[in-house]
């Protein structure tokens, strides 16, 4: 049985995309340094940075809160509770559970309980997309939670799998103005907390491994919303081709960032946009009421839509 | 050896003793898209799964959109 590049102990993960296999704790210095490479690299953290983690109970926000922690920071965690049925249920223990275990602060918002929608119902109301109406929903919720509890930075769990599958799609459509966003820091501005991505050097099958490695429990099962979705599609498409040729998706983002975003820093969407406060909530927006408060005026006081009537048409039970 | 499935959870029985890798092909999955835990340790591709043991393959995909 293969053995650790590192030591020569028993390994218990290959990773074809670096040639190698690794024993737990050097899968775990490997995890490591990749996520100090990338806060490096893209200079996303300071030293003693206070932030808030976007904790959704999955693999990837419950590794970064933990590398976060484990390398010194003071992270605290904001899970939103988002409604869909069984699968919001067992996320948000997981949460609690990982926090209570690591006396970490956590702060809970509940949308059907403080806004009275939940995102089935949002996305049967609007019409919108379901991931669509979760996006906005979390990237509101978060945005003021950073801003009002002062913290330096907002850090997300993406992945190096989610920024390639994004990069393909905005690829496929040469979409300019997309790509010349797709940065794994944004900085704070005009009443945006700075939003940062410390796992976007290492892949979805190491941060499920970190996991593992490190007896952290979280949320297996897939959002039964996002099933089928376009976004997973790249991510197959994507693997197809890691499976033939390891590395690809790494040189694929890694060499966007290197070599081709740097020739769209001019072209950022929205930098010449003159953005005023929500006359609502006070948030920064173009326009008179933010896009939350637009889906608020629509979505709320709806009765609760069962999760089976949004899903892909195939999952419905 | 039993072998549990994941989205949706599921059991299955396999016979005879094969290779992590050897088991993801024959179950059309791709190894870049999932872990495998053989009683409860996470194992390599080449670790050699025995008749008595309870695999779990465990996807890693995950997400919405960015």
């Amino acid at each position: 049985m293969r053995t650790c590049r590192v030591c020569r102990g028993t390994a218990v993960i290959d990773l074809p995309r670096h040639n190698a296999s690794f024993c737990a704790e050097h899968l775990q210095q490997l995890c490591r340094r990749q996520f100090a490479k990338a806060i490096d690299d893209f200079e996303m953290l300071a030293p003693g940075d206070r932030v808030l983690v976007a904790v959704s109970g999955g693999k990837d926000s419950l590794a970064v809160w933990d590398l976060l922690i484990d390398a010194g920071y003071e992270a605290d965690g904001l899970y939103v509770g988002l409604g869909i049925g069984d699968y919001s249920t067992e996320s948000g223990e997981y949460v609690r559970r990982f926090a209570a275990e690591r006396q970490l602060v956590l702060q809970t918002i509940d949308l059907r309980e403080e806004y009275d929608y939940d995102v089935p119902t949002a996305a049967s109301v609007t019409g919108r997309v379901p991931c669509s109406a979760c996006g906005l929903s979390k990237r509101h919720l978060f945005d003021r939670a950073a801003l009002e509890g002062g913290y330096d930075a907002v850090v997300t769990g993406h992945n190096l799998d989610d920024e390639a599958a994004v990069l393909f799609g905005n690829t496929l459509r040469w979409d300019l103005d997309y790509l010349a966003r797709q940065f794994p820091v944004l900085a704070a501005r005009d009443g945006f907390p700075k939003k940062v991505k410390p796992l976007v050097r290492l892949t979805e099958r190491e941060t499920a491994a970190w996991c593992l490695v490190r007896g952290i429990d979280y949320v297996v099962e897939e959002c039964p919303i996002a099933a089928g979705n376009r976004h997973l599609g790249y991510k197959e498409s994507l693997n197809a081709v890691e499976a033939q040729s390891p590395g690809t998706k790494a040189t694929f983002y890694l060499g966007f960032l290197d070599r081709i975003a740097p020739l769209l820093a001019d072209r950022r969407l929205d930098d010449d946009v003159e953005l005023g406060a929500c006359t609502r909530c006070g948030s920064p927006t173009p326009n008179e009421v933010c896009a939350f408060c637009r889906q608020l005026d629509t979505v709320q006081g709806h009765d609760p839509v069962a999760v089976d009537m949004v899903l892909p048409r195939r999952r419905r039970r | 050896m039993k072998v549990v499935l994941r989205n949706p959870r599921r059991e299955i029985e396999i016979d005879g003793p094969r290779a992590v890798n050897q088991l993801l092909d024959e179950l059309g999955l791709n190894r870049e898209a999932h872990l495998v835990i053989c009683n409860g340790t996470l194992v390599p591709g080449d670790a050699r799964l025995g008749t008595a043991d309870v695999v779990e393959v465990r996807p890693v995909v995950s997400g919405g959109a960015a």
